[in-house]
């Protein structure tokens, strides 16, 4: 299975459970981030409920600070 | 009148919509590299009264993206050098008031209350903060934005008793604890993220259009890719 994560298409590893898991096996903390499935944030308590369904889309939007 | 005729010749703004430009008020915080286009743009546009906040004087690593100052305004306070620049391009009929002590804990709520709409130019995440407290009490719309090098972000908060920016953020007083770190940045950055604040001020004044409330526009201008999240 194939999802898009900021734009870079990825091999999803098997066993990868649901969306928590693949933005940990990415390398994604959740510190300061929100994240998009779909162009839809999904809410942090609900990562670990999010299937995962090939070609999904996750946009990670991390916050910044600069002005 | 001529002097706005190309844009009120545009039958969402016509003449009623410049003349709630003329009765409305920004608050900009921080004439910094975001605030400078806003500023710029909202003189311009015909906005009846501005507020500038900033403690800031002007320093030589601004200028690549503060294009409101240049060489001669070293060392000023940014608010003052603001308003001459401001004055100079705006109606008359314009009212520029410069907040010198900034937006504070203390005085957020005062300053706040004397205006229609909030431009969060700010540069840490303590002052989007305070800002996201202060207008959910009075209940006043806030445009945010908000940069990191080639990497931008626009948002409008509490509009209509909307999404606030702990909704967004929700662990958004850990980001506030971590030590501030200097940012790189190119001008047209802010200069984007700015000018589409702008842009989302004369929409809430005139009441026209889609505001992004509720929708989070993320940019990263060097790839050129522009994408629209709802939260």
């Amino acid at each position: 299975m194939k999802v898009i994560i900021n734009n870079k298409e990825i091999e999803v590893e098997a066993g990868t459970a649901n969306l928590a898991a693949l933005l940990r096996a990415q390398g994604f903390t959740g510190v300061g981030q929100a994240v998009a499935v779909n162009n839809r944030v999904v809410p942090k308590a609900d990562w670990e409920a999010c299937g995962l369904e090939d070609g999904m889309k996750i946009t990670v939007i991390r916050a910044v600070c600069g002005g | 009148m001529e002097r706005y005729i190309r844009q009120t010749m545009l039958p969402e703004v016509g003449k009623e919509g410049q003349r709630r430009l003329a009765l409305g008020s920004a608050l900009i915080v921080g004439v910094g590299g975001l605030g400078s286009p806003v500023a710029l743009y909202l003189a311009a546009s015909g906005i009846g009264r501005m507020g500038l906040a900033d403690i800031d004087v002007v320093s030589e690593s601004n200028l690549q993206r503060q294009v409101l100052y240049g060489e001669p305004q070293l060392g000023l306070p940014k608010v003052d050098c603001a308003r001459e620049r401001l004055a100079a391009l705006a109606s008359p009929s314009c009212a520029l008031i410069t907040h010198p002590g900034g937006l504070t804990a203390e005085n957020a709520c005062d300053i706040i209350s004397g205006y229609d709409v909030v431009l969060d130019c700010t540069d840490n995440f303590s002052a989007r903060l305070m800002i996201d407290e202060a207008c959910f009490r009075l209940g006043k719309p806030w445009v945010h934005a908000s940069i990191d090098g080639f990497y931008g972000q626009v948002t409008v908060f509490n509009h209509r008793a909307g999404k606030r920016y702990r909704d967004l953020y929700p662990d958004a007083d850990a980001l506030a604890d971590m030590p501030r770190r200097t940012i790189g940045t190119v001008g047209p950055t802010p200069g984007v993220a700015g000018s589409l604040q702008a842009a989302e001020a004369m929409k809430l004044i005139m009441g026209i259009g889609l505001p992004l409330d509720g929708r989070l526009l993320a940019f990263d201008i060097l790839n050129m890719d522009f994408n629209i999240v709802e939260f």
